[in-house]
């Protein structure tokens, strides 16, 4: 037993957090600015986050990740960071020359005080920021929130570079959340099937999931170039893909440019991707393509093909809230029965109630937390044992300690592939999702049958 | 930016230019200092700066205190409960990522392992503004109440510090109240020091304190030593143990591969200390010394002539004719299988290059295994090391301590009042130096490299691909951060702190193993995809002819 330490009885912890189903804001945050087309994420503390970030996120994308850092020592620590940063700004302009530089804060800058707004000036005036480049800066602090806060806020941040001209582009600008550069590609394939013209940031899709060519690229071709970040403004609309990821930065950009704004739940599973595009239509005014209408035909075509298959089974999902409200009620629409569910962020009782309603009526007891980590989950599943974990690679250590088939989904993926490259979302998107959910149980179903049971035809 | 085909010649003048032409005039100057021509007459720099500031903005492959204590000396260490005091990130980022393997097997199923488990106070903003000790403390008696661990180690992140929480009355207190369980602190901020190695140095000095010493029971085993700066990454523990089995010595401690508590608080119940990873570790080794009265050598067991020689160090040490010729034994049954393995992957790795940028001795390491395949190592250097990494120990007493340098504890240690025995007389020292086996000697990575070979301290990301594209190695070895930056350019990757997926390389099993990956990774087809056939002949003909 790898988690052998875990006892099967609950006790309250107040203060202990064991095995987190979240980690900090500033590995959101540069993840969010990566999908700046020639950004360098540039985080303001000791150099240990940045070099944490940046593994964390090379590990789980398989691909480069260049961020620098303000590499604090105690001097700057006691002193202010000011001037490493404004070393740094002058540094990166020089050297590796990004369009933007996108600044985020840690736990280290923010209890000393750093003011990023007022370094930032500084710059300007002392011309440390080249004509035509910019600098942006977001407010990460680890010990609030969680990644997803920081993923936000840096979203937020970019609505800095937005302009209104009075001239609209007929544009729909979509903010995907943090999800998988496979999915913001297949986010925009959708909006391009529905004849909608967006605008998408982030979008990681061509950066973190970028062709072997034997050139490297610090900035590589893809990601949301400045000219579109500015003309953000000028959109028809904004739709926000998850409300703790997504909605504040594009009530922020209604708020600067008057471009109003719709907050629509991340497209996972068939009826979150029917509102998606069910709202695409309507804001853009056409009609759903029959490419769709047949993507969505065979989804459904699945789910009732196999429908036997997930009826009421058991699952425990841990994940970040946006991903599980769609995720949850995707289970739940095919009978499947989500009994426990965890997200390590602090997405208090909206996050809950959601999960309340979304859950209600699917006959089995259901264990709901936010701020919750996964030691719970576990503790969780050895009193009430499920069909199916669905959860990050972490999940591993409990599925081989409690033998309970797994999927492998969220952030971070350390030891499987495909996750860059094949999107969850959208019709396709749940395709692939059922495909895996009925590998998992599958497998599971050939291995514990007995010799006179196993069968040739599932 | 692409790698061209091989340049036959490279002059190391010309590529050392070309590293710093494109920084800002201070930043030039600083690099110069830490990127060295090895042997090269004309050269501006005699001596390499090495321990210094990371400059702001430039991306580098460095990590911080709290990763050097945590992550490093403390993380695998299987029965102790790790309880990172901060916001969650670091708890995080440190769980399970290092591959130190760890084998709680002989105490049985209920042996103690909380290395699958990341154990954080989770810090908050109300935390910060009114301090966390409180919720620090009540961590403490949550999991010693679901746990009951013999030790709660824990370790302080940047806020900590800067708020002002007294971990250390914290612990002091707990350990107190328990009885039973060994509660200490470590001040590992990330902002101290200017890389890992600081908090290697705060790792050394708390276990010494808290820990080193605390069972005296005598241990069985003829030929006893502690085996330090081995960590066990992929396996390679596991393969010194085999292989210290085989001969009959016994390792009281390992600090801190596959270790547990009860292994640091004997270590002083050894005979010889034997240092791999000079860098991490050199502090518990020279302390051991003056409370204890063990000598120490340094060792190295990645390479198969390395860990010969090693062996053989040990042995000499003991002065045991059975121990000098088990040892023979062991060598001359290991090496037959490994030369075979040699020779054959030697027809197809002969010739080529390498660069290693790693550790702050996995650079000098590794060389070993390089040279047994024929290869050359082109550039080397190391990502936290020292100068005395560098340029051997003679240069301690010349180092200057600077401010960073200054605010990490040095302890001071005398001879343990009962307990301070040495383990040879100085006259037996003195014969056995006399028979060329050095005590408290490390001669660092320079002697070890070719002339007109570059020596680069704290390589950063812009430099390593200036290097790559102008020196054109037939292999890379760094870290994850830098793998895939290198491997886009078209040049094989191998990660030398977590080994990627492999492992293990230390001794003679792991020997074989290396030769194998570096084959695999230095000539392989995987590498001639990179065009399509279109991108390599892109002329239209007029017309296409069907057959």
């Amino acid at each position: 037993m790898l988690l052998r330490h875990t006892p099967k009885e609950v006790v309250d912890r107040k203060a202990l957090m064991i095995n987190p189903a979240k980690t900090c804001q500033p590995i959101g945050a540069m993840y969010a600015a990566l999908g700046i087309h020639g950004c360098l994420p540039h985080s303001h503390g000791s150099q240990g986050c940045c070099a944490y970030h940046r593994s964390t996120l090379t590990r789980h994308y398989k691909e480069p990740v260049s961020a620098s850092t303000s590499s604090f020592t105690e001097g700057a620590s006691v002193f202010g960071g000011q001037a490493n940063l404004m070393q740094a700004i002058n540094n990166i302009f020089t050297v590796y020359e990004p369009d933007v530089i996108a600044v985020h804060t840690t736990c280290l800058s923010e209890t000393i005080g750093d003011d990023l707004p007022q370094i930032r000036k500084k710059a300007q005036s002392e011309g440390k920021i080249p004509e035509g480049k910019y600098v942006l800066g977001a407010s990460t602090p680890s010990y609030s929130g969680s990644h997803v806060t920081g993923f936000s806020n840096m979203v937020k941040s970019m609505i800095d570079l937005s302009e209104s001209t009075d001239v609209k582009n007929g544009k729909v600008n979509i903010i995907p959340g943090w999800v998988e550069p496979s999915d913001m590609e297949e986010i925009k394939r959708m909006a391009a099937l529905t004849g909608v013209d967006t605008i998408m940031f982030p979008d990681t899709s061509g950066v973190l999931n970028g062709p072997m060519t034997g050139e490297y690229k610090m900035f590589p071709d893809g990601g949301t170039t400045i000219e579109e970040l500015k003309s953000t403004g000028d959109s028809i609309g904004t739709l926000a893909l998850g409300e703790w990821c997504s909605a504040d930065a594009a009530r922020t950009l209604d708020k600067k440019c008057k471009v109003p704004c719709k907050v629509l739940d991340m497209p996972f599973g068939l009826k979150a991707t029917d509102r998606f595009v069910d709202t695409m239509r309507t804001v853009a005014g056409v009609s759903v393509s029959d490419e769709l209408v047949f993507e969505r035909g065979q989804l459904v075509d699945m789910i009732t093909d196999m429908h036997q298959y997930f009826y009421k089974k058991k699952v425990a999902i841990a994940g970040d809230p946006d991903q599980l409200i769609s995720m949850v009620e995707f289970l739940v629409s095919i009978d499947m029965c989500p009994v426990h569910i965890v997200t390590g962020s602090p997405a208090g009782k909206k996050f809950i109630k959601r999960m309340e309603e979304l859950t209600e009526g699917i006959g089995c007891e259901v264990n709901i937390k936010a701020k919750g980590d996964l030691f719970t989950l576990h503790q969780w599943m050895k009193n009430e044992p499920v069909d199916l974990l669905i959860c990050n690679t972490y999940g591993k250590y409990i599925a081989r300690d409690e033998d309970t088939p797994f999927l492998r989904w969220g952030f971070p993926i350390l030891d499987r592939q495909g996750h860059q490259y094949f999107p969850t979302v959208g019709y396709k998107g749940g395709l692939r999702m059922l495909e895996k959910i009925l590998s998992a149980l599958m497998d599971r179903m050939d291995r514990d049958a007995d010799d006179a049971k196993f069968e040739l035809v599932l | 930016m692409t790698v061209e085909e091989k340049l036959v010649q490279w002059d190391p003048v010309d590529i050392k230019a070309k590293l710093i032409a494109k920084y800002p005039p201070k930043v030039a100057r600083k690099r110069a200092k830490q990127i060295m021509i090895n042997e090269a007459l004309e050269n501006e720099t005699p001596e390499i700066t090495a321990n210094v500031r990371t400059i702001p903005g430039i991306i580098t492959m460095r990590g911080c205190t709290y990763a050097g204590c945590k992550g490093v000396i403390m993380g695998p260490t299987r029965d102790i409960v790790n309880l990172v005091h901060g916001p969650i990130g670091c708890s995080f980022y440190a769980w399970l990522t290092r591959r130190n393997q760890t084998d709680p097997g002989p105490e049985g199923p209920d042996g103690e392992n909380f290395m699958p488990y990341a154990f954080s106070t989770d810090m908050q903003e109300q935390d910060i503004i009114f301090g966390g000790e409180k919720k620090l403390e009540a961590a403490i008696q949550e999991a010693y109440d679901l746990f009951h661990p013999k030790s709660i180690a824990i370790f302080a992140t940047c806020p900590v510090g800067l708020i002002g929480d007294d971990i250390h009355t914290v612990t002091r207190l707990m350990k107190e109240k328990f009885g039973d369980c060994n509660v200490y602190a470590f001040s590992c901020e990330g902002y101290k020091g200017v890389s890992q190695s600081a908090g290697h140095h705060i790792a050394n000095n708390q276990v010494f304190r808290h820990i080193v010493g605390e069972n005296d029971e005598v241990k069985p085993g003829k030929f006893k030593i502690n085996l330090l700066g081995e960590y066990n990454i992929g396996g390679d523990g596991f393969e010194i143990d085999r292989i210290f089995d085989k001969c009959g010595i016994t390792c009281i401690s390992t600090f801190s591969g596959n270790s547990t508590y009860d292994q640091f608080a004997s270590a002083h119940t050894a005979d010889l200390n034997a240092v791999m990873c000079h860098r991490s570790i050199n502090y518990v080794a020279d302390m051991l010394e003056t409370k204890y009265g063990i000598p120490w050598i340094k060792v190295n067991f990645i390479g198969a002539e390395a860990t010969a020689k090693s062996l053989r160090k040990i042995a000499q040490y003991f002065d045991d004719k059975d121990l000098i010729k088990k040892v023979e034994e062991v060598i001359a049954e290991e090496m037959p299988a490994v030369e075979a393995v040699a020779a054959d992957v030697k027809t197809r790795t002969d010739g080529k290059t390498a660069m290693l940028f790693v550790g702050a001795s996995r650079a000098h390491h590794y060389q070993g295994l390089f040279t047994e395949m024929g290869m050359k190592v082109i550039s080397a250097g190391y990502e936290f090391a020292h100068r005395d990494d560098y340029e051997g120990r003679q240069v301690i007493p010349d180092l200057k301590l600077d401010a960073d340098s200054r605010n990490i504890e040095e302890l001071v240690v005398e001879p343990d009042e009962t307990r301070f025995a040495p383990r040879k007389t100085a006259k037996e020292i003195a014969a056995l130096e006399a028979d060329g086996l050095d005590f408290k000697k490390y001669d660092g990575l320079i002697p070890d490299m070719a002339k007109d070979t570059l020596i680069i301290d704290d390589l950063n990301q812009y430099e390593a691909e200036k290097l790559v594209e102008l020196m054109k190695p037939d292999i890379f070895c760094a870290g994850i951060k830098e793998k895939f930056s290198i491997m886009k350019l078209g040049v094989p990757m191998k990660q030398l702190h977590s080994y990627d997926s492999g492992g293990p390389y230390a001794g003679f099993k792991g020997a074989m193993n290396f030769y194998a990956e570096i084959d695999r990774l230095t000539n392989s087809k995987v590498w001639s995809y990179l065009k399509a056939p279109w991108q390599e002949s892109p002329e239209l003909t007029a017309a296409y002819v069907w057959e």
